[in-house]
């Protein structure tokens, strides 16, 4: 289907679709047996300036005034081939919103033309004991002459050492619960920053997921961004623009395994004749594509939606479109595996990879019970407001 | 440092077809691409002026291609690879040059350059002959090295190189101007870039025919060129051996009076 991209989007798509091709897709199983970094693919990346598409052009960028869609649109590409390997960039876009939303020219200044060259970014909110419930954040902020003294954990944090700049939520104010939390940039390498183990994962193997741990670690009083407190806000902000980042990683693992599915039925013989042609298989694959679409359409719709600046609160859509799109592609992958019969469920057939890949979808940047309640919410309110 | 590099646009499938009137490959109603080695040359010419550029040396990359008006397109992709400028050498009477006019032609478009290091691919994937690079060589009196698997090291006036030979590699050093031709161990291509290919859009192809070259027409195209092409056709399906089955002994047996049925032993 043809959903108008602008002339931009369009090469944007054919470069990320080089790489995906190119440097990953002949990978991608390594890397997924490994569990090391992709950097040689990262740097590809970086060096194909898509890391510049969700950022202003005035700090280095060239976003066109369509972030969203932009990486929704390179996400996608990149995942078709390997859903581990496109979140070293996706989760750089989700480390990266809390900067968009909240800071200063001058912190823009500061750390956005290094994340448009290629610099890797992390997002730390999640704790031990805060993961649906963000607003129990524990790790704590204290002012100290100029400088933000941190102590506490940050757990399952993607890009976890790998990454230079870490936007990170801390209490700064416990007596005022959700509103007493503060974003503040921490960078790689400050004294008192380091990393707890690499977890071992069932999907996204080739993505890096470790604890931050903070031990009086001092960074700058002017690395917060906004006005201190505004913190779950800006988190909550930065969700609503990067869900369809997460939405449109399902989409593109969907769509990569649903290509495999297709092929292989073409291929595959039984009872004399390619499986493809037996109404069973055909009615599947069928389900398949018109979910995929649909998600598609969706995810895009909400892109652009956010683009166009003209909903305050997208939060509903947002939610939509990740919720959506990561529930289709558990389903997808899961019925790709079955086309591919017994040769699906084997390592050596790269489908079986997509479906532990589609797990992670429907559980990070809120499970989809906190998505449902989120569009239950905006359901509610709208319906109240009329 | 001044670095050009030669390219060709070549048909994007492997099937390639031929005029059997003129014995020449049929271009029309194929999708092309740049000539896969060529991606090697462009690759290391990019590199090689990134490096110097990196010690703050001034350098840029041309890329000079001989073709029709629609080889343009390979232009604008080497310029989204990382090209500089562009020449597209093209003309009526370039038409069914041999490896000889072709490398001739290019010669006097390089001419006029006056690169330093002139990269080519060691051979075109539909002709196959390896012959233009040296021949560019020859034509426009340059140093050559061909089969090149890396750049071992580069200054202002000599380049140390290591060949791809028979028997393994061989390192020699040779003085500048010299013509490169690189095998695909030398590097990876990289991908285009957003900004590359925004670039290749507004790109300004200068096209330099004939009269630019002040070429004499005999020297050019079909006229130019000594090969006469007899006859082009598929070489035969190989057609499948005879196999036996049984104990060795039985076995070698049979192998041992076929051999000498042939008179081998
Ligand atoms: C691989 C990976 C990468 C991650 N990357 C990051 C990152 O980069 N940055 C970051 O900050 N975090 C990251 N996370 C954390 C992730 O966002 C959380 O795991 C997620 O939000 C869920 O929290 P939890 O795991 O604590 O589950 P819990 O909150 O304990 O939930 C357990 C179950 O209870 C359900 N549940 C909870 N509350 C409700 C409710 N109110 N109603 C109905 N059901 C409910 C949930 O849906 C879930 O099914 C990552 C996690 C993983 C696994």
């Amino acid at each position: 289907m043809d959903y108008f991209f602008t002339e931009e989007q369009q090469m944007m798509r054919e470069v990320a679709r080089e790489i995906a091709e190119k440097k990953i897709r002949p990978i991608a199983a390594e890397y997924d047996e490994s569990g090391e970094f992709p950097w040689p693919v990262v740097e590809a990346i970086a060096e194909a300036d898509l890391f510049r598409v969700f950022i202003p052009e005035e700090y280095g960028g060239m976003d066109l005034g369509t972030p969203i869609m932009n990486m929704c649109i390179v996400t996608e590409e990149l995942s078709k081939a390997c859903g581990g390997i496109s979140l070293g960039f996706a989760a750089t876009g989700l480390g990266t919103m809390p900067i968009l939303v909240a800071a200063s020219d001058e912190q823009k200044k500061k750390w956005l033309p290094r994340i448009a060259d290629g610099t890797l970014a992390a997002f730390g909110l999640t704790e031990a004991n805060a993961g649906s419930d963000a607003s129990a954040v524990a790790t704590r902020a204290v002012l100290d002459g100029d400088e933000w003294v941190i102590n506490g954990t940050k757990q399952w944090i993607t890009n976890g050492g790998e990454a230079e700049i870490y936007t990170v939520f801390c209490v700064t104010d416990p007596t005022r619960g959700a509103r007493g939390v503060s974003t503040i940039v921490v960078e790689k390498g400050t004294p008192g920053f380091t990393f707890g183990k690499k977890e071992n994962k069932m999907g996204i193997r080739a993505s890096a997921t470790r604890e931050l741990i903070f031990q009086d670690c001092r960074v700058p009083k002017e690395n917060v961004l906004g006005k201190p407190g505004s913190g779950f806000f800006n988190a909550m902000k930065t969700f609503d623009m990067s869900r369809p980042g997460v939405a449109s990683q399902a989409l593109g693992i969907a769509q990569g395994a649903l290509d495999i599915a297709v092929n292989y039925s073409r291929e595959r013989r039984q009872f004399g004749q390619p499986i493809s042609a037996f109404q069973g298989m055909q009615f599947m694959l069928a389900d398949m594509a018109m979910k995929v679409e649909a998600a598609r359409a969706l995810v895009y719709a909400t892109a652009r939606l956010i683009d166009s600046g003209v909903e305050k609160k997208p939060t509903m859509y947002s939610a939509m479109s990740k919720c959506f799109a990561s529930d289709v592609a558990m389903e997808v992958t899961t019925n790709a595996v079955q086309v591919l019969g017994g040769y699906g469920y084997m390592k050596e057939y790269p489908v079986e990879k997509y479906m532990r890949d589609a797990k992670i979808t429907q559980i990070y940047e809120g499970t989809n019970q906190i998505q449902r309640i989120e569009i239950a919410k905006g359901l509610i309110a709208s319906a109240a407001k009329s | 440092m001044k670095i050009a590099v030669c390219i060709k646009q070549v048909p994007a499938t492997t099937e390639v077809k031929f005029d059997p009137e003129t014995n020449t490959l049929v271009r029309e109603g194929v999708d092309s691409q740049i000539n896969p080695f060529d991606l090697y040359a462009l690759e290391e010419a990019v590199r090689t002026k990134e490096r110097l550029q990196a010690d703050g040396e001034e350098s840029s990359v041309t890329v000079v291609c001989m073709g029709p008006p629609q080889a343009q397109d390979a232009l604008r992709e080497a310029v989204a690879l990382g090209a500089d400028e562009t020449i597209l050498l093209s003309d009526r009477a370039f038409g069914g040059a041999d490896t000889w006019a072709t490398s001739y032609t290019l010669g006097l478009g390089l001419k006029k350059i006056e690169p330093d290091i002139v990269f080519c691919g060691m051979q075109a994937i539909d002709g196959d002959t390896g012959q233009v690079g040296p021949g560019i060589a020859t034509h426009i009196d340059y140093a050559q090295a061909t089969y090149v698997a890396k750049i071992e090291s580069l200054d202002k006036k000599k380049i140390t190189v290591k060949r791809l030979v028979e028997n393994g590699y061989e390192v020699c050093s040779v003085k500048l101007p010299i013509v490169i031709t690189v095998v695909k161990e030398i590097n990876e291509p990289r991908t285009p870039s957003l900004r590359g290919k925004m670039n290749a859009k507004k790109a300004q192809i200068t096209t330099w025919g004939a009269a630019d070259l002040e070429a004499p027409v005999e020297k050019l195209g079909l006229s130019g060129s000594p090969t006469q092409v007899a006859k082009v056709f598929s070489p035969p399906h190989r057609e499948g051996g005879e196999k036996s089955e049984g104990e060795p002994d039985e076995l070698a047996e049979k192998l041992f009076g076929l051999l000498k049925e042939l008179e081998i032993v």
